[in-house]
Order: C-alpha cells, then sequence, then structure tokens
C-alpha cells in the first residue's frame, strides 16, 4: 500500500483502500494527527493501539492511520472505548473526538468515564463549532462568536458560555492527567507531543484516565483565510482557553483508584 | 456436567450466557430485570469476567459495540424505557455488523409505562426501532429453561450472522423459578472472528481493523457503494428469513381454531388449548419462538383448514403478523384480563370463554 505523507512526516499515513479524503484547506485536524502519529510512531505504542473515534470530520483520520479502529456513534467514544480496554486490557486505546462529539451529544459518556477513572486517554480536537455540518455553535464556541446557528455571535444568556473542558475533566478523581494545547506554532506542537506522550504514559501504567485538549483552526467555517485563523485563534481563542496542564498526578495520588486485578 | 437448580428466569440467562462463554456485560438497573443485572455484578468478575454497571442504557448499548468489536460474546440486558433508548445502538450494532445479545424484559405501556408484566415491545423488538430498516432474530422464551437455552442460542445466531440478536423475555418468566439445567449447548461451528480489532501487530496478516457503524456511508473494500452493502445486507435479512423460523405446533392437524402465542401468554394459551380439547373442540395452538423471522408460512398453511385467536399480553401486536399469514383471525389482548385489576393476568379460563365465543 502507497504511504501518503499528508503533511510529510510520519509513515503511519496511508491512503485509504478505497477514496481520498478530503480536509479543507488550513484544516489543522490533520496537523494535530501528525503530532498524535509522531508519538505513537516514536513510543512504539502503534502496533497495539486501538483508535476509538465518533462522528465528525476527525472520524475520517482512522481511516487515513495503518492503525486498528472503531468507528462509533456521535458522542459515544469513551462508552466504546471503556468496553474494548476493559476487554483487551493490553492496548492503548484513544478516543479522538470533536469538541461537540465530547462534551455535547457525549458529555454525558466522557464525564461519567472520567467518573469511573476508565484507564483510556480521550483526545478532543476543539475547533470552536461543528466543523463537518457546516458550522454551527459547539460548547467550545466564543461568546460573539458568529456561527451559522448564532447569527448575530454567541451570547451568554441565550446560548451559554464557552466550555472549559480540560479544566473540567482535571476536576474529576478518576483522571490523572489533563491538559490543553495547541499546534499552530512548532513549539505548541512539540508542546501537544509532550503532552500526548505523557497521556499515554499515564494509561499505559494504569493511573486513570488521561485528557488532551488540541485546539485547532477550521477556517472555512471562521470565514477567514488559513493565517487569518490562526491569528484569530492566538489572539481570542487562546485569550478565553488558555494552554497548559491542568492535572498531572503521580500513583501517589490515584492509588485508590487501582482497580481489582481481573484475570484473563 | 450438568447440573439442576431451581432458579429464576432472570438469573437463568445469566447462567445461558456463562454456558456460552459470554466475556462482558453491560447494564443498567431498571426494573424487572434487575436480577439479571445483579446476576453479573456478582458471577462475572470473580470469573475474570468484565462487567460494567453503565451511566445509562445508551452506555450499556455503546459499551456493548465496543465489546463485540473486540470479537469477545457480550451482552446486555434492559426493560421497555431502557430499551427505547437502545434503539440507536441497535441500528450502530447491525451497520457494523457486531454480534452481541440484548435480552429484553419487557413491561407494560409505552414511555415510562408500569413494571407490571406485558408484551407491549413486540413491535420495536421485530421491527427495529432505530434507523435504516435493519432486523434482528429475537427469539421469544416460555419458560426458565428456555431462557438459559435461548440466550445460547442467541449467541450463536448473533455470531452466525453477525448481527445483534434479541431475547424478549417479560417479568412473569424473568421473576419466575423453575427447575433449570444449566448446560453449555452445542449449536455448531462457526467462522473464527478475524474482523476483531486487537492492535496491528496481533493480526496474522498484519493488517489493520476498522470497524464502522457507517458501512454505506465510508466506501470500504468490501462494499465500496452504498448499494454494494445493502445488497449484502438483504442477503443476510434473506438467510435469515430462510433459515431462523423457529415455532412449537400442538394438535394443529384436525384443528378448527388455533391459537396463537408466545413467551409467558404461550402457556396459558396451551391450558386453554388443553381444556378446550377435553371438552371435545378441536383447538390447536401455534407458539412462534422466532418473532422475527415470523413463522408465516406455517401458519398460512394451517389457515386453508383454521381460522385463528391470537392471545397475547398488549392491545394487538402479533395479531398484525397473523393476519398478514391467515384469513380469518380473531384477537383476545390485555384487557381481557382474567382479574378486573391492574395487576390481573390472562388466566386461562380467560382464554377458553373467549375459545368457546369464537369456536
Ligand atoms: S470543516 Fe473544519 S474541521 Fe472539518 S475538515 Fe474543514 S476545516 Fe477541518
Amino acid at each position: 500500500m502507497e504511504k501518503v505523507r499528508v503533511t510529510g512526516g510520519s509513515p503511519l499515513w496511508t491512503r485509504p483502500e478505497f477514496a481520498t479524503i478530503p480536509f479543507c484547506p488550513g484544516c489543522q485536524e490533520p496537523v494535530a494527527s501528525e503530532a498524535l502519529l509522531q508519538v505513537l510512531e516514536e513510543t512504539g505504542l502503534v502496533g497495539e493501539a486501538i483508535a476509538v473515534v465518533g462522528i465528525g470530520c476527525n472520524s475520517f483520520l482512522p481511516f487515513l492511520w495503518k492503525m486498528d479502529f472503531v468507528m462509533a456513534a456521535h458522542g459515544r467514544p469513551p462508552d466504546v472505548a471503556t468496553a474494548v480496554k476493559r476487554i483487551l486490557k493490553y492496548p492503548l486505546v484513544f478516543t479522538v473526538q470533536g469538541d461537540g462529539d465530547c462534551f455535547a451529544i457525549g458529555a454525558g459518556s466522557t464525564v461519567s468515564a472520567a467518573i469511573r477513572g476508565e484507564k483510556i486517554t480521550i483526545i478532543m480536537l476543539n475547533n470552536n463549532n461543528y466543523g463537518t455540518t457546516g458550522g454551527q455553535m459547539s460548547p467550545t464556541t466564543l461568546l460573539g462568536q458568529k456561527t451559522s446557528t448564532t447569527a448575530l455571535g454567541r451570547g451568554g444568556n441565550e446560548e451559554g458560555f464557552p466550555a472549559h473542558v480540560a479544566e473540567t475533566m482535571a476536576t474529576f478523581k478518576g483522571v490523572c492527567y489533563s491538559a490543553r494545547t495547541a499546534v499552530n506554532d512548532p513549539a505548541s506542537f512539540q508542546r501537544t507531543k509532550r503532552c500526548l506522550r505523557t497521556a499515554f504514559q499515564m494509561q499505559m501504567e494504569g493511573l486513570g484516565l488521561s485528557f488532551v485538549e488540541i485546539i485547532v483552526a477550521c477556517p472555512p467555517n471562521r470565514r477567514l483565510s488559513p493565517l487569518e485563523t490562526i491569528k484569530w485563534i492566538d489572539d481570542e481563542v487562546l485569550a478565553e482557553f488558555p494552554l497548559g496542564e491542568f492535572k498531572n498526578v503521580g500513583r501517589e495520588e490515584m492509588e485508590d483508584r487501582e482497580p481489582v486485578e481481573v484475570k484473563g | 456436567m450438568v447440573q439442576r437448580l431451581l432458579l429464576q428466569g432472570n438469573e437463568a440467562a445469566g447462567w445461558g450466557a456463562l454456558a456460552a462463554g459470554c466475556g462482558a456485560f453491560f447494564g443498567y438497573p431498571i426494573t424487572p430485570q434487575n436480577e439479571l443485572t445483579e446476576w453479573f455484578a456478582r458471577e462475572f468478575p470473580p470469573r475474570g469476567k468484565v462487567f460494567v454497571q453503565s451511566q445509562s442504557e445508551t452506555a450499556s448499548i455503546n459499551m456493548l459495540y465496543g465489546a463485540a468489536a473486540t470479537g469477545v460474546r457480550a451482552m446486555t440486558s434492559t426493560s421497555s424505557p431502557g430499551w427505547g433508548l437502545m434503539q440507536e445502538g441497535m441500528s450502530n450494532l447491525a451497520n457494523a455488523e457486531l454480534p452481541c445479545v440484548v435480552v429484553l424484559v419487557s413491561r407494560g405501556g409505552p414511555g415510562v409505562g408500569t413494571t407490571r408484566h406485558s408484551q407491549m415491545d413486540y413491535t420495536s423488538a421485530t421491527r427495529g426501532g432505530g434507523g435504516g430498516g435493519y432486523r434482528n432474530i429475537v427469539l421469544a422464551p416460555w419458560s426458565v429453561q428456555e431462557l438459559h437455552d435461548h440466550v445460547q442460542l442467541a449467541f450463536y445466531l448473533a455470531d452466525k450472522y453477525r448481527n445483534p440478536t434479541v431475547v424478549l423475555s417479560d417479568a412473569i418468566l424473568g421473576q419466575m423459578a423453575e427447575p433449570l439445567e444449566v448446560k453449555a449447548l452445542d449449536f455448531g461451528s462457526l467462522p473464527p472472528k478475524d474482523w476483531a480489532v486487537k492492535g496491528i501487530t496481533r493480526h496474522q496478516d498484519g493488517q489493520r481493523r476498522g470497524l464502522s457503524a457507517g458501512q454505506g456511508f465510508f466506501p470500504s473494500p468490501q462494499y465500496p457503494t452504498y448499494l454494494d452493502f445493502m445488497s449484502a445486507f438483504d442477503r443476510k435479512l434473506k438467510a435469515m428469513r430462510a433459515s431462523e423460523v423457529r415455532y412449537e405446533a400442538h394438535c394443529v392437524e384436525d384443528a378448527r381454531l388455533i391459537l396463537v402465542a408466545f413467551g409467558s401468554t404461550a402457556r396459558m394459551a396451551l391450558e386453554a388449548t388443553q381444556a378446550a380439547r377435553e371438552r371435545g373442540m378441536k383447538v390447536g395452538l401455534v407458539r412462534p419462538i422466532s418473532l422475527w423471522p415470523f413463522p408465516y408460512e406455517a401458519i398460512r398453511k394451517l389457515c386453508k383448514s383454521a381460522k385463528f385467536l391470537v392471545v397475547e399480553d398488549n392491545l394487538g401486536q402479533m395479531l398484525e403478523d397473523v393476519e398478514m399469514a391467515a384469513g380469518e383471525v380473531h384477537f383476545l389482548g390485555m384487557l381481557a384480563r382474567h382479574e378486573p385489576r391492574e395487576q390481573g393476568m390472562v388466566f386461562p379460563d380467560k382464554v377458553l370463554e373467549k375459545i368457546e365465543e369464537v369456536y
């Protein structure tokens, strides 16, 4: 099978057997995906990795990866990943979800997996809107941001306030790691890789649920050019959603989360 | 080894799952199936098997989806309102061709309904309540023993067709105790599940596996177009219709009136049939065991010489299936429950009365 270097880098990209998969010009989901694939390659975890995706632009990604994957219903990847991990026990199980998938339709699944402290990693690609369906408001849409369902801009009293998912996830005792990163410049790309590596490592050590939110650009739905979108992220998105690690705890702090040993 | 126990139907379903080699159960509390979920919570972890109490029935069915994707035999159980929540998941399981078993211990009424026994979920179980025109085989046991046996058969059929299978129980079957022979049943060999996800290095061919509820939407090597997927799906439905019709007939050879009843209600119908025979009336009984695929052909053949009385604990859902196959069809439903109280059941003498009326 011919390798396709979508963003030039990881050899884990592969041409899907059937069709080309489109991402809009300037979309940063393939960039975030490149960071993910590089980490899997560098850590040697890809052979035993199982990706679980829901519905959204990101659900096209695993069709481009040399990796086992399960595509679930909209918002349900944490439930699906819970079962995969509990049954197989050995693999690296991670979800890739949009912000709507993860914290609107799937909020119950995400929060419940955090409460149970499932030994999985949730990767949320936050593009501040519903990309696939044409740019409607999502839980992370900024106040004042115009979308196809907030024509006058999101107003807090009417449409509610932006959800801080990485900070929220950090509050659950079952969560051992929670971070927000971006891929808007080479340094943040490297930081994203470090966060993903930490999250995966903590999962493999069985510490608890690890969570990484990655801010990504979705230019067409912002009605901005790719470069303008990155500037908007720098100036406005990161002002609302600061980058950083909100939780990173060791084994001692997770001790009473140790699972009962389940035999194969 | 055969073990004889006196057990509730709900627990018998658990023993059946264990005998079938079920490795994971996901469930959410709902009456009248709680003994079933509690059985798995008690019996599975000590055996190294997976039990998860989910946050909702929506989660249960999606955990089942994830479990089935690993190739393990997995199960959930629920009752009517929870069954409603599972419909999106059932549709996705059918699309992704993931085999698994759902035990539905149905209760009364639409909405929250009641916790009383009823057969109100016949239509949603047999027609598929989620989007997209899928079907699943529905088995309708009428005894504690059959609950145990049908769960095993359901796992076999699910694997055979790579499709979810439903065992339709009810509050009477779930709660009553009967002697049970616990034993593993052998239905024959099955193809290996080489489609299951494991991680790429664990596949002999080193190729990735991708399981998706978007077959027909996302082209795949197996199904390049929507129509390829639909044709394959159609072949599967036809194969199930051709090979998986199951029913039992009692005294139908010379019958003028044939009762059609399933599940717990069929027990009352059989007793009434026997009483009518003792009174010299030529009455028989057909008990559909597979509610989908429904035994239309068997009923169609019998309708040349007999008329029908459908007995079911609902407002007439299987009635429509019998009407599709037969000429003259009468109906006795839940509104004819024997006792004029809401807890009442359709007792045999109420059925007998109706037999005498329409004979
Ligand atoms: S709609 Fe947005 S998220 Fe989706 S592919 Fe286009 S740019 Fe990327």
